[in-house]
């Protein structure tokens, strides 16, 4: 298929652009295969430079000749473009939509991106399962890497290389996947290093309606554990979630089966609820006409800070039984794809310091969301202003993204990182140049070949110039266990990403730059001092030698 | 019945002397403040028509009226106005020569006129000759000021007054604003509340709807001076609740000398002391009718917190100034804000036998400035403007003062703590390194002079010197040590492990011990105890190690 045919009319001129907080500008419109884009004419600089994967819907209106195409993004923003001309205006309209909705991933603009900037280290490459391995092998040998997963036969969603109790063999672990949701057996996800009691996460065990057990489950669930010791197993559904799953095949540990673990039930929703939670939410942001009372009623309407917060206590459980009560847990709810993925990889924000350093959080991301097959391409298709019902799309990754920045919020000198990090990662997730956020799990990913045909997201991340951008000023390393509170009174809209279109954050800007101002002529001033503290030693050293002979 | 004298301030003794404790009432001084919105001018004079409180008894003495509203005109229409309250001035915006007017509800009842009223407003009309009309700003609901005409007050009639545009913002009465405050307190005291009950309970407080009302009131008189350049007048019913907090946040918004540490102490001063704002009653100082309590400059103090939010430079002061001011209006601790006007205060000679609170702020200012404050910023300059219409997002709940005693639930490190902190190793670096520049320089003029002494030999020698310097490092280790102690040469990164040190300390000594002294200690982790897999057995909540380890996470990283 050529672009050209979905391009009716390339170029429009005389096209006014309107966009929240800035003035409005006549340009040029134009279409290419990926891009939407704007330029004055006056100074001939691009005022708008849109991919068509970041848009979310389209509206069109019509006033006599004139045109009104009104774009909603993915990132929420809303942009309005006056076309002169019914027929551009359609044309325009239909090619967006036509552009927008590519059904072939390898259209994406992914695999015709062509990087402008010099690699510093190919981004593929900087968290390979091995190297993170690494960091536990000198800690631990209860634990093994096992390849049983490379043809992706036992576990599509699964990376080739997992981790798992050295005292389990492969066999073992293809019997244990059969008797796990989407053959998605337990596997490490976080070791302790403090106490060695780990996190591991998995689907859903297949019990069914009668009872089904295995004994290789359960012995490497338990092969997890000290002797003598109890571990508690989170299912992220409630019971009666889970005890209705069991007509469909899936279920719970039984008791009876799972003797040294203790199941705790916790009620973290998915799919479509958070899905239109988020609708909501965003519509309450956008609708700026209401009063007081009806503004905080939708907000509390959309739930979305309920879903924060229930996703950030089960996530402070997991950790406090790992850290204060020194038990293993397990993990999953039913797939072990969406909730699970938030819970572990939150429980290690809160317990290990290296996830809230840029490269740790980055390997998080990589380890606990793409390589643990979070489903990216079908959760991240759609966002707020999709119309079309369709089943697979939830801000799941956002909900993660969000609980991220309430713990920054709450601990704000602990990460390496600020919050523009992680409103990069949302935008990325649902419209890229990069590879990174393609695919469904690691299985699709090598088919497409990304590695060969794409740039990652880390390639251009993790160079100095950009790094300085998600760098926060304030980190100073602390090396405990952060708390959050996950109190109402503590939790907040995350203004950032929801209200980002809809105020001006001139104000916040000039704080953050002030901020930086501060803390960098604090340091250029140490850095003199030391210096000259250097050479004053050095001088005087020198000094007293010329004077003792 | 508890009387004045049985409250803490008249016991309270700083071990200050009666010179400083005098020098501390002079710290404020509203006369050298009217000098600087550059009165008295061509148009507004100090007038003395108060003088002994003989026509107001809830008014300062002192008191700018227009040239042209002789005693009579401001007799009369004394009369003819709540309380004797007449239109006098608040701030006076010398850039386009427009002022806020302050005032009770006038006695209109249905029908009623005033001849001296009528001319006053006229006064103040031609006092900003630049503008051909007035506003008047009733604060209340228009039902409420319309209940009033039934028991002879009201509000004007636009036909009787010659240019005047009047405004309705509908503020409610003390009376609702209690009973909010009171629902959301009882929001804030849940037992681990869902996120839900939270925000119903929030939403149904009705709190942050006041607060906006109140905002937006003084958003209008703001937009209304430095935007149409027209003079406002400004009432309720008795002018001492809606108005003075309308009023204080108009000039807020306005006066970037409001927006500093003094600059506030003296609009407290202003708009909430001279004018009688009764704060014996709103604040049940001594037990009295407990339906004349209310939180109105709470909710003053809160909007200076809301904007705050949203403009994180432009205040010389931080949250803390505001929670401790807020503290002391209700401690009893010092004498400003005793009784329900100046007269009562004076009959009780106040500054003789208490203290002042803004001499105590004062002397403690360094606890209380916002680093992030350049009176070169954009923020520092002229009228914050604040978008149109506002936002109802832009106000949020204030965890930090109505939550301020559960620790748990804020922000475990302060950006502004640690920012602090960072300036003032700032300052001692910059100290450090004149010296260390000093000390340089002589040194090398004394080694210049060396070198010229001796033979061009010495260079060499000079070499061998540095290279053999371990050999003597390691020959001499008491003279060396002794060098390191004076000079360490730390790397960039020792230096960061020292100037965390610092910023320790500096932490521990800026938390207020009053406020802070029975704070209950609740964490993320004591919420999720009662959901504790372990139950009662080892409750993590209650191991005292908890607490020890998110605390230590602030003191080593802050």
């Amino acid at each position: 298929m050529e672009f050209a045919e979905l391009i009716k009319t390339p170029r429009v001129d005389n096209v006014v652009l309107h966009r929240p907080f800035f003035p409005a500008v006549e340009g040029t419109l134009c279409l290419t295969g990926h891009h939407l884009i704007l330029s004055s004419r006056q100074d001939n600089t691009e005022e708008l430079w849109l991919l068509h994967s970041n848009i979310d819907a389209i509206d069109k209106r019509f006033v006599g000749p004139l045109g009104t195409i009104i774009i909603k993004c993915k990132d929420f923003r809303i942009i309005q473009l006056d076309i002169p001309g019914m027929e551009e205006c359609l044309n325009i309209a239909s090619s967006i939509e036509a552009l927008s909705t590519l059904d072939s991933i390898t259209l994406m603009y992914p695999f015709f991106y062509r990087p402008m900037f010099e690699v510093i280290e190919d981004g593929w490459h900087s968290f390979l399962p091995e190297q993170e391995f690494e960091l536990y092998s000198s800690a631990t040998s209860e634990w093994r890497l096992s390849y049983v997963n490379k043809e992706f036969a036992v576990c599509p969603s699964y990376p080739p290389i997992v981790i798992v109790p050295n005292a389990i063999d492969d066999e073992a672990l293809r019997k244990v996947a059969t008797f796990r949701h989407g053959g998605r057996f337990p596997v490490l996800s976080y070791y302790h290093k403090k106490n060695g009691m780990v996190i591991m996460r998995s689907g859903q065990p297949l019990t069914g309606t009668n009872g089904r057990r295995c004994r290789e489950d359960e012995k490497l669930v338990n092969a997890t554990l000290r002797a003598g010791k109890r571990g508690y197993i989170i299912d992220t559904r409630p019971l009666n979630s889970a005890q209705q799953a069991r007509a469909r095949g899936g279920g719970f540990e039984q008791e009876a089966h799972y003797p040294q673990w203790r199941r705790i039930h916790k009620s973290i929703e998915r799919y479509h609820i958070l899905q239109e939670s988020l609708i909501k939410l965003v519509e309450a942001c956008n609708d700026q006409t209401h009063n007081m009372d009806r503004w905080l009623s939708r907000l509390e309407a959309s739930n979305w800070l309920t879903h924060i917060k229930e996703i950030l206590t089960t996530a402070c459980l997991a950790a406090q039984c790992l850290d204060r009560e020194g038990a293993s847990i397990l993990i999953h709810g039913t797939e072990g794809t969406d909730s699970t993925l938030q819970v572990t990889s939150l429980a290690q924000i809160i317990l290990e310091p290296r996830s809230r350093t840029i490269q740790g959080f980055e390997a998080l991301i990589e380890r606990e969301w793409l390589q643990a097959g979070h489903p990216f391409q079908q959760r991240c298709a759609q966002s707020a202003y999709c119309n079309s019902k369709q089943k697979w799309e939830s801000p799941v990754f956002l909900l993660f993204l969000d609980c991220v920045w309430q713990i920054l919020r709450q601990f704000p000198c602990s990460f390496e990182f600020n919050e523009n990090l992680l409103i990069m990662l949302f935008e990325h997730a649902y419209a890229s140049q990069f590879g990174t956020f393609l695919g469904n799990n690691e299985s699709e990913r090598c088919k497409l070949k990304l590695q060969q045909k794409t740039m990652s997201l880390w390639s251009w991340v993790n160079r100095p110039s950009e790094l300085s951008k998600f760098t926060n000023p304030l980190f100073e390393a602390n090396n405990l266990v952060i708390w959050p509170s996950v109190a109402p009174q503590s939790l907040q809209l995350w203004e950032g990403i929801f209200l980002r279109w809809n105020r001006s954050s001139k104000y916040l800007d000039e704080a953050y730059e002030e901020m930086v101002n501060i803390i960098e002529y604090n340091k250029e001033l140490q850095a003199k001092v030391n210096i000259l503290r250097r050479q004053l030693a050095e001088l005087e050293t020198e000094d007293g030698m010329q004077e003792s002979p | 019945m508890v009387k004045y004298e049985e409250l803490y301030c008249f016991s309270f003794n700083p071990k200050l002397d009666r010179e400083e404790r005098e020098q501390g009432w002079m710290l404020i001084d509203l006369s050298e403040e009217y000098k600087r919105m550059g009165l008295p001018n061509n148009y507004w004079q100090l007038s003395d028509v108060n003088r002994d409180y003989r026509v107001c008894d809830s008014y300062p003495t002192q008191l700018y009226v227009p040239k042209s509203a002789t005693a009579p005109i401001i007799v009369g229409s004394s009369k003819f106005r709540s309380r004797r309250r007449f239109p006098a001035l608040s701030y006076y915006y010398k850039d386009n020569h427009v002022s806020i007017c302050r005032s009770s509800q006038p006695l209109s009842g249905f029908s009623a006129r005033c001849l001296e009223d009528e001319q006053m407003l006229q006064a103040i009309r031609k006092a900003s000759p630049g503008s051909d009309f007035i506003y008047v700003v009733d604060t209340r609901p228009k039902l409420n000021a319309m209940a009033n005409r039934a028991a002879g007050k009201g509000y004007e009639n636009e036909d009787n007054y010659s240019n005047i545009k009047f405004q309705f913002i509908g503020i409610e009465n003390i009376h609702v604003m209690r009973n909010s405050l009171q629902k959301m307190l009882e929001v804030c005291e849940l037992k681990s509340p869902s996120m839900s009950d939270f925000l119903w309970g929030l939403e149904n407080s009705g709190w942050l709807r006041h607060i906006k009302a109140i905002m937006d009131a003084g958003i209008f008189i703001a937009k209304a001076v430095s935007e149409e350049g027209a003079s406002v007048l400004v009432h309720c019913s008795d002018g001492w609740d809606r108005t003075a907090q309308v009023c204080s946040v108009a000039s807020l918004l306005l006066d970037p000398h409001y927006r500093t540490l003094k600059g506030f102490m003296v609009l407290i001063e202003k708009d909430w002391i001279s004018f009688g704002h009764k704060f014996n009653h709103r604040y049940g100082n001594l037990d009295g009718d407990p339906r004349e309590i209310s939180p109105v400059i709470d909710q003053f103090i809160e909007c200076v917190w809301q904007l705050m939010e949203q403009f994180p430079c432009a205040f010389e002061f931080n949250e803390r100034f505001l929670i401790h001011i807020q503290h002391h209006i209700y401690s009893c601790q010092f004498g400003n804000f005793l009784c329900n006007s100046q007269k009562e205060r004076q009959e009780l000679k106040i500054q003789e036998r208490t203290y002042s609170l803004w001499a105590h702020l004062w002397k403690n200012r360094g606890d209380y400035l916002n680093p992030l404050f350049r009176d070169d910023s954009s923020q520092t300059q002229g009228t914050l403007r604040l978008p149109t219409p506002p936002c109802n997002f832009m106000y949020k709940f204030w965890s930090g003062m109505y939550n301020r005693f559960e620790k748990g639930l804020q922000p475990r490190q302060s950006v502004t703590d640690y920012l602090m902190a960072v300036k003032e190793e700032t300052q001692q670096l910059e100290e450090e390194l004149e010296a260390l520049e000093e000390r340089l320089e002589r040194i090398q003029k004394v080694q210049l002079n060396r070198t010229q002494v001796k033979s061009k030999q010495s260079e060499p020698s000079k070499h061998s010197g540095f290279s053999t310097s371990d050999n003597s490092t390691a020959n001499t280790p008491q003279d060396y040590s002794g060098n390191m102690k004076s000079f360490p040469s730390r790397s960039p990164s020792q230096g960061d492990e020292d100037s965390a040190l610092i910023l320790t300390q500096d932490n521990l000594k800026s938390s207020d011990p009053d406020l802070s002294a029975n704070s209950d200690q609740e964490s993320g982790v004591e919420d999720l105890s009662c959901r504790s897999p372990s139950g009662g057995e080892c409750a993590p909540g209650e191991d005292s190690g908890k607490d020890r380890d998110s605390d230590e996470a602030v003191f080593l990283t802050a």
